[in-house]
């Protein structure tokens, strides 16, 4: 008798069950930190727990614990079922999954404790930054050996874009991160001023394009067709949007440096890149929406696909805006101000978590072998709660973005000033209030889906569930992932 | 359309072919963007009679760094008029020449810090530091009263200056040997009202550099 592969997803569920505590974790410090600029002294005098040590934590936590631990998982999901294939080294796989852990851990804490470079989205001191990068190399290693071990000839559009995802994020970590160590904690960066600047939003620009854009991309597009239960619209459109999005991004980074030291003609380049952005970003989220065409039924059925088809929208809305708020002219205004925040937010609250967490939703009972989440009333609290918060927390610091904004450069006819820097705080702080209040509702929606995910783990957690046996060569599943690209 | 596809199948049934080409893709924008930049922006000095930081300075530049102040307060003035008028003239790139890493951040809850120097009183900063409501009502910054209690690490603060010497600094042996004697005693908030009073005195560019850069009015 011939021995049946079976996929692994055994290291799938414990990514599954760290990003649902990271995103607890990371939002809940996120409403913390919040309040603290409405209610400064929050932090009771502890050092580690005021806003500027603790804000890094936050955007740690929700970006690389929560939102990298999701999308290791699902790469590794996506990989095994759009290949037929067993996961490529298992061992390097919980070498990744414990190491990745181990990295979020030491940042979130040491961060805090003043061991910081104080580069933005890019805390973490040297020794954190080499352990990083052996993982990172380690799961690029395990995503492509799996790769290199599939059944199916063609590689799905979704591995494309978690390929591109791991070689940029690896590619950038590295060189944003070129340091002189002076001690175990401390180190000098080699970059210097304007260098830095610049190599500096090369990176903070190209980590939100290949992990908060590419990566959940790649997500998007295996879980949307599987949730619609129908093949992409076009998966043609996709794969021009791939090659598209990735030259197209990484031009677009001077855009956080208009009208600053940087030379003009860079900025120029970057605002033009950063309009031509608009178009594969929308194309990606007009081929998700039109996958949904004929099945819009099941939006009103599925929570899972509630959010996926809000975050579409979340995803178009957010990219059309990025690209306006990188015109210099709008620039002026926006930049510095509470409007970056908002955007930045709708961007993760609105694309990223939604597409995250509908796509938890629908991958979680498949390797927890049951038929379905353990409760749908709680699934349709969440959306709610999510949908509701992340509408509080943006409208309130789009308000708050614009007034800043606005009273910076309010001038009387002689030419001055008409407001103090103290004036505009005044007038948004009870914005700030709002913010913290849309927060709570996210963190209350998290807390559901953690609970509704415990219920689901039953038979996980008493040891039975049978491995799911990999498709092998029954004559159904040559060629390619037809029941995802169609015919074509 | 049929041929063109047929190149996209081609990648797509190759690994190797889809990961080098994703690759390349991923350069072009940094390459074409960056080469030219790190070429002149190495070329980039340091304004005439500008030193990199005392020792104190240096050790307030860490404080400033190990704190997280960027978060709130930015060290780069547009070129835009309501900002000059507000925070003076435009920051240049001569500024920050020796800041590793730059301080330039990219969101003002608090304002601008690139020419506070010698805008307060050493008095006020520690007031305010100690207790940012007591002399602004309305702030919603953080207290940092104990930065009194911590003084500074010499050892560490020899350590950078080396570091910085070698990424080209130009410190001399005396000044590394002294630096222990220059912050004994010193807290961690003596050394940041340091560094902080010399913003945009210390490393100012002579004048006709930064008058000549075009203020936009908008």
């Amino acid at each position: 008798m011939q021995t049946q592969e079976t996929y692994n997803d055994g290291v799938i569920r414990l990514f599954l069950y760290a990003a649902i505590f990271w995103a607890l974790t990371g939002m809940s410090v996120g409403v913390f930190v919040a309040a603290e600029l409405y209610w400064p002294n929050m932090n009771m005098d502890i050092p580690a727990l005021s806003f500027s040590r603790l804000r890094p934590s936050h955007t740690f936590g929700v970006i690389f614990a929560f939102g990298v631990s999701a999308l290791i998982g699902t790469s590794f999901y996506v990989a095994q079922r759009t290949g037929h294939t067993r996961l490529a080294f298992g061992k390097l796989a919980y070498f990744v999954f414990w190491g990745w852990q181990l990295s979020c851990v030491l940042a979130m804490i040491t961060v805090p404790m003043g061991y910081t470079q104080s580069k933005e989205y890019a805390e973490p001191e040297w020794l954190i930054d080499i352990l990083i990068a052996v993982v990172w190399v380690s799961y690029g290693i395990v995503f492509f050996g799996t790769l290199a071990r599939r059944r199916i000839k063609n590689i799905y559009v979704a591995c494309w874009y978690y390929g591109a995802f791991i070689v940029a994020v690896g590619m950038m970590h590295i060189i944003n991160n070129l340091v002189l160590p002076i001690s175990l904690t401390r180190s000098v960066p080699i970059y210097s001023g304007v260098v830095d600047a610049m190599v500096q939003w090369w990176y903070g620009h190209n980590a939100v394009a290949f992990i908060l854009t590419a990566g959940f991309l790649g997500m998007m597009y295996y879980f949307v067709p599987r949730q619609a239960q129908q093949p992409l619209w076009s998966y043609r459109f996709s794969i021009v949007n791939f090659w598209a999005l990735i030259s197209v991004y990484m031009w677009a980074g001077a855009h956080h440096l208009m009208y600053t030291a940087l030379p003009d003609w860079v900025q120029s380049v970057g605002m033009a890149f950063s309009i031509i952005l608009v178009m594969p970003s929308w194309g990606s989220a007009a081929n998700g929406l039109m996958t949904f065409n004929g099945v819009w039924d099941r939006v009103k059925k599925d929570p899972a696909a509630k959010f996926m088809v809000i975050s579409l929208i979340f995803y178009g809305a957010s990219t059309m805006e990025g690209s306006i708020m990188a015109d210099k002219t709008v620039n002026s205004l926006s930049h510095y101000t509470d409007w970056t925040v908002a955007h930045v937010h709708s961007g993760s609250l609105g694309w990223v978590a939604m597409i995250t967490i509908g796509s938890l939703y629908a991958m979680a009972p498949r390797i927890l072998g049951r038929k379905e989440m353990h409760s749908h009333a709680a699934m349709e609290w969440h959306f709610w709660l999510h949908l509701l918060g992340t509408l509080l927390y943006v409208i309130a610091m789009w308000v708050a973005g614009v007034t800043e904004g606005l009273m910076w450069r309010a001038s009387y006819a002689d030419g001055t000033l008409m407001y103090s820097f103290l004036d505009s705080l005044i007038a948004i702080k009870p914005w700030y209030v709002v913010r913290a209040l849309g927060g709570a509702f996210i963190v209350t929606g998290m807390g559901l889906m953690a609970w509704n995910m415990w219920k689901t783990t039953d038979q996980a957690r008493s040891g039975n569930i049978a491995p799911i046996p990999v498709p092998l060569d029954d004559g159904t599943s040559h060629g390619n992932n037809s029941q995802l690209t169609g015919a074509y | 359309m049929k041929i063109p596809f047929k190149y996209f199948e081609a990648i797509e049934k190759r690994t190797w072919l889809l990961g080098i080409l994703t690759a390349a893709f991923l350069s072009l924008g940094g390459l074409a963007e960056i080469t030219p930049l790190f070429a002149a922006a190495n070329s980039v000095k340091a304004p005439e009679g500008v030193k990199p930081y005392s020792a104190e300075r240096l050790a307030g530049f860490e404080v400033y760094v190990h704190n997280g102040c960027y978060l709130c307060h930015s060290q780069m003035i547009r070129h835009l008029s309501f900002e000059t008028q507000r925070y003076g003239a435009p920051s240049v790139a001569e500024e920050s020449v020796y800041d590793r890493p730059m301080q330039w951040g990219s969101k003002r809850t608090g304002p601008d810090l690139a020419r506070v120097g010698g805008k307060y009183s050493d008095d006020w900063q520690r007031q305010h530091l100690i207790d940012p409501r007591s002399v602004v009502h309305e702030s919603n910054m953080p207290k940092y009263g104990w930065l009194e209690d911590k003084e500074v690490d010499a050892k560490t603060l020899q350590n950078r200056m080396r570091a910085l010497r070698k990424l080209g600094a130009p410190y001399t042996d005396e000044e590394i040997e002294n630096a222990p004697a220059k912050v004994e005693g010193k807290t961690q908030m003596d050394v940041l009202i340091a560094y902080l009073q010399g913003l945009g005195i210390d490393n100012k560019a002579p004048a006709n550099e930064t008058q000549d850069k075009e203020v936009n009015h908008l």
